[in-house]
């Protein structure tokens, strides 16, 4: 609630001292790169145990040196047993979901560019704005600490089924106070994430600047602001699952575990909760998430392929329509991951059809982003290279989902590579291109310099055929019935495919590797790297029209009036290729 | 640059496309009589999917060619017919592969989950626990014993807590470690998860299906090919869930007669 | 320096010459404030219902397994309603009773605090009678764990006094602003916490039904 109206002209006192410009900072920008920073620690940790799985999983007996420091039970002698490699993998899925791929597309690169693109000064709640930082800040920590506890993190998975997660220790290791870490950690990052969403819908209803319509802004704030309508919905969800879940661990209630199960030997003293209500309550939430997890992506490389191509996409609203009919339809599919379940089989189908429906306004934006590249003239560079690679990658994972997506098929695949295939390329590639392309193109104005572009090509390179390499072979081996979530193949069957996931774990140390480039190039040019104009790539939506970096304030002493529409690039009658949203000239526009 | 990303667009498409077409990797064989079904889904699908993959890597890869590198002040130009083409081609050819997909895929849905199992379906009782498969026949006199779960003792290997000196019932009640079935019959198998959630999958038999503590559920299914095959738990459910397995023994009529003899006799 | 409550702000801005060179755009800024606090405000409750919700589906779905019982709610919940719904009344009595003219520290200010102290006292009963409720059950030996209807009673309520706590404290804070003399503060701030506190009756109607006629 704010102050007199007079005597403040701002949304917050400009920022004075250490703490209250890098700590517990109210400006979105300094809040972005902290959710930026948090994500960077996430996503190479998420790595870090991704190459402990594969190496586990096709050389058990390697030693990992130091590994048995961490967890002497689980590691011991540096070998992974094999319910760590279940821990190990399960913080890998939590950390990658919830901390880099809600938070880097979406809360990073949202907090520091929504504010600008509309042309305000700040978020509408910049205190809530740090309080939700703090928040998943903590939630991290919380979670990360179920590394070093004696009994390891929860073993299982990134989804914690009941009644797997809520019957307590009685479940394996890791189950006990692991799990409750799980738990508390989520339920935080719901609360972060809540406050999160409430402050992007808010300023993108309502603190536009003048001239600034809805259909005006970039598509990567539309992207923004819609993500946080599902975002809103979703973890309002799965915050009471976790109070559930909690109270089902803590206090002896049966929500989700029913009567009549023996553990370990022990009769378990719960009664009529539903294992199903849990994956209804998870999937709820968990479906939309992952489109939480690749619709910024989709505004970003939208908003940088327009750039590096010199031309707007071919329809502006039915880019816009096609994301909000994605964002809607998120919410009609979460069946899809229940199909075998033991839910009712009509429901299936009734969940199969949307979820393939889903494909039309996925489908019309690829059309857009293939049929835009017609005639233009596109420039390639780090991030214009991430933007087109998003798109391959976005069809390559997207077409695996024709099969998912029917019932009958999923009896075979379901729970196979064929699964782990799909999602990791679309969820784990193709939106983490989205974040690469970003930070290639955002760079120069959120510190002033510009990154390394032969280190980001030579990155792009890497991630692209080394992804590829990755993640195509997942889809073959799940035809052949590769069942997933396993720390090792004793299946006769599985035998002859031994190869394949050799030549899969060392094409992921290699691509892992690769991303130190990306990390050094980071850190090299954010000190170094050379002092970048105010708008490097002639851009024109408002980010370009500031100093790079900005001020506290954003627009300084100007306040912003928009006069077009933000992709004015090939304007016939215009100085130059491209006019800028808050440039006066005056051009013709013809269509939308 | 752009003309390199072009042509290992095209490379990617193309190995990407090679072991399926050259059948690197194909499905099991399939010995039961919905699988066929399944099968020919799988088949549709990947024609579908792959023309597709294909069609937009290749699309992808020819307009990054053609339209990099060109000078500036090279004219722009539109898609022909712009936006509406595209849209409407999207709802057209997603719309009609809805329908094939969909409509003709409720059929072996249709098979598996919607018409209940023949009168003269074997029963046979399948529980699944940390970490292994236990099933149970009723015996001669075609009646399960009742479960009694303070009874179980993993020790004495009476995984489903029978009482044999106070239940009749569960005397002649035979407990496997393997799924033992004649060939050309129908199988009904009633789930029961002891502890935690878990899954019942036989590549081969074209069937998965979860066990949900607290839910009575069943699956029904004919094997067509004697021999012998796995069935795998792709449900986590814990650290040893890697290695839940049993096996399938799909006998002929005969050899499973003589084998329900020889366990009753025990 | 006389202060005044609500807008128009203009007229602020009139009386103040040094503020004048950046009064236009004080004045959208503030206008932008406002009209994103009362966005912040529906969002807010959005997400609110939306948890509700779930642990609605949560309860239709728990019905329907075969311990589900019933319990006899504590009478004293139809006394809390009655509290709640009073104190939407006096927070209306005192929003309504504050004009576009009133003043900080005037005494339609002063007899508006008044009712909104009166408003926060009786969510502090309404929360104490909730309390009495639960000690009501557990007299009776139902705890959380207890059976199934139990445990949502518990978990709905609690969770709803939880929400009603974060009220009072907003009430607390516009009792605070509406005596304090040296401050202004805009209506959207009474607009917002009586949009919020208005809601936390209509839940808890909602919710007293809900645990009535499944519970």
């Amino acid at each position: 609630m704010e102050e007199s109206s007079v005597q403040q002209a701002h949304v917050h006192a400009p920022p004075e001292g250490f703490l209250r410009k890098y700590v517990f900072s109210l400006d979105h920008k300094m809040i972005g790169k902290q959710y930026f920073g948090l994500a960077l620690a996430a996503v190479f940790t998420g790595m870090v145990l991704s190459w402990l799985m594969r190496i586990h999983m096709v050389w058990p007996l390697a030693k990992i040196p130091g590994l048995d420091l961490i967890s002497k039970a689980g590691a011991p002698g540096g070998i992974i047993t094999p319910e760590y490699y279940l821990s190990l993998m399960t913080m890998h899925g939590t950390l990658m979901v919830f901390f880099v791929l809600t938070n880097a597309p979406f809360a990073a690169f949202g907090n520091y560019f929504l504010p600008i693109q509309i042309g305000a000064e700040d978020m509408a709640f910049p205190r809530f704005n740090m309080m939700s930082f703090w928040t998943t800040f903590v939630a991290w920590a919380v979670l990360m600490l179920a590394f070093f506890i004696p009994d390891g993190p929860p073993i299982s998975g990134w989804t914690s089924y009941a009644p797997l997660s809520a019957v307590g220790k009685d479940a394996g290791p890791g189950m006990e106070y692991g799990m409750s870490l799980w738990g508390i950690s989520i339920a935080l990052f719901c609360i972060g994430s809540l406050l999160g969403a409430l402050n992007f819908i808010a300023t993108t209803l309502d603190l536009r600047a003048k001239g600034m319509t809805l259909m005006r802004m970039p598509l990567s704030t539309w992207a923004w602001f819609i993500t946080s309508c599902i975002a809103l919905l979703a973890f309002a969800v799965l915050l009471p699952a976790c109070i559930l879940l909690i109270l089902d661990r803590h206090a002896g209630t049966s929500f989700f575990i029913p009567a009549g199960l023996v553990i370990s030997d022990r009769m378990q003293p719960h009664s009529g909760g539903s294992p199903l209500l849990w994956q209804h309550l998870f999937w709820f939430f968990g479906h939309p998430e992952v489109y939480i997890a690749i619709l910024p992506s989709m505004g970003i490389v939208s908003h940088i392929l327009i750039n590096s191509m010199r031309k707007p996409l071919l329809s502006h609203k039915v880019v816009i329509y096609s994301m909000m009919s994605i964002g809607f339809l998120s919410y009609t599919v979460w069946g899809h991951h229940m199909f075998l379940s033991g839910m009712n089989p009509t429901s299936a189908l009734a969940f199969s059809f949307p979820t393939l429906t889903i494909t039309i306004p996925a489908t019309v934006l690829t059309l857009m982003w293939l049929g835009s590249l017609y005639g233009a003239r596109i420039q390639i560079n780090s991030a214009s290279l991430f933007a087109l690679g998003f798109i391959s990658m976005f069809v390559s994972g997207g077409v695996s989902g024709f099969f998912l997506a029917q019932p009958s098929i999923d009896i075979y695949l379901h729970a196979t590579y064929f699964v782990v295939g799909h999602f990791h390329m679309v969820m784990g590639v193709a939106s983490l291109f989205g974040v690469f392309a970003a930070t290639y193109f955002w760079f120069p104005k959120m510190s002033g310099r510009m990154m390394n572009e032969t280190l980001g090509k030579l990155h792009f390179w890497i991630t692209f055929i080394g992804t590829y390499c990755i993640f195509m072979p997942f889809h073959y081996l799940g035809l052949i019935g590769n069942v997933r979530r396993y720390q090792s193949f004793v299946d006769d069957f599985m035998q002859p495919y031994i190869g394949w996931h050799k030549f899969i774990t060392i094409c992921a140390l290699i691509t892992g590797a690769g991303q130190l480039i990306f990390l050094f190039n980071l850190i090299y040019s954010r000190f170094k790297g050379e002092p970048a104009p105010q708008n490097p790539w002639n851009a024109t939506s408002l980010e370009w029209t500031i100093p790079s970096p900005p001020p506290w304030n954003n627009f300084g002493d100007k306040h912003p009036v928009v006069y077009h529409d933000p992709y004015q690039y090939g304007v016939k009658g215009s100085k130059g290729d491209f006019v800028m949203q808050d440039s006066p000239e005056q051009v013709i526009v013809s269509g939308d | 640059m752009g003309k390199l990303l072009a042509i290992v667009l095209v490379i990617i498409a193309l190995a990407s496309a090679y072991p399926i077409v050259t059948h690197m990797f194909v499905l099991p064989q399939d010995i039961s009589t919905h699988g066929h079904a399944i099968d020919e889904q799988i088949k549709e699908t990947m024609l579908e999917a792959g023309a597709s993959f294909i069609a937009a890597q290749l699309v992808l890869a020819f307009f990054v060619w053609s339209f990099t590198g060109r000078k500036e002040g090279s004219p722009l130009k539109n898609f022909p017919g712009g936006a509406k083409v595209l849209v409407v081609a999207a709802f057209v050819l997603v719309g009609t592969e809805i329908l094939a997909l969909g409509v003709l895929g409720q059929k072996a849905w249709a098979t598996v989950y919607f018409t209940p199992p023949s009168a003269g379906a074997i029963q046979v009782q399948a529980q699944a626990e940390q970490f292994a498969f236990y099933f149970r026949y009723p015996g001669p006199d075609g009646v399960f014993g009742a479960i009694h779960l303070d009874k179980i003792d993993e020790g004495n290997q009476n995984y489903f807590g029978l009482d044999p000196a106070n239940d009749v019932a569960a005397r002649d009640d035979i407990v496997s470690g393997q799924l033992v079935i004649p060939v050309n019959r129908e199988i009904q198998l009633l789930m029961h998860a002891k502890d935690v959630s878990h899954s019942f999958y036989v590549r081969e038999l074209r069937i998965q299906q979860d066990f949900v503590p607290g839910l009575d559920l069943s699956l029904h299914f004919t094997a067509t090919q004697i021999g012998r095959y796995e069935i795998v738990c792709t449900q986590l459910c814990g650290l040893g869930h890697y290695n839940m397995k049993a096996y399938l023994n799909v006998m002929s009529q005969q050899d499973y007669d003589k084998w329900q003899k020889e366990q009753s006799a025990q | 320096m006389s202060s005044t409550i609500a807008t128009p702000v203009n007229s602020q801005a009139q009386a103040l010459p040094q503020a004048k060179r950046r009064s236009a755009h004080s004045v959208a800024l503030a206008r932008q404030a406002e009209r994103a606090s009362r966005s912040g405000i529906w969002v807010g409750l959005f997400a609110i219902t939306m948890s509700f919700a779930a642990f609605s589906s949560a309860l239709f779905v728990r019905q329907g397994t075969m311990d589900w019982t019933h319990i006899v709610l504590p009478s004293v919940l139809y006394l809390n309603t009655l509290i709640l719904l009073a104190s939407s009344a006096t927070l209306e009595v005192a929003r309504r009773s504050l004009t576009a003219t009133s003043r900080v520290g005037s005494n339609a200010a002063r007899k508006a605090s008044v009712w909104v102290t009166l408003t926060l006292l009786l969510g502090l009963a309404f929360c104490a009678g909730q309390f009495a409720a639960w000690r009501d059950l557990r007299a009776q030996g139902i705890y959380l764990a207890t059976n199934p209807n139990s445990s949502f009673f518990y978990v709905l309520t609690f969770i709803h006094a939880l929400h009603v706590f974060a009220g009072i404290a907003a009430l607390v804070y516009l009792a605070g602003r509406l005596t304090a003399s040296r401050s202004t503060f805009r209506r959207s701030l009474f607009e917002n916490t009586a949009i919020y506190w208005h809601f936390m009756a209509v839940l808890w109607a909602y919710l007293f039904l809900l645990c009535l006629m499944k519970l």
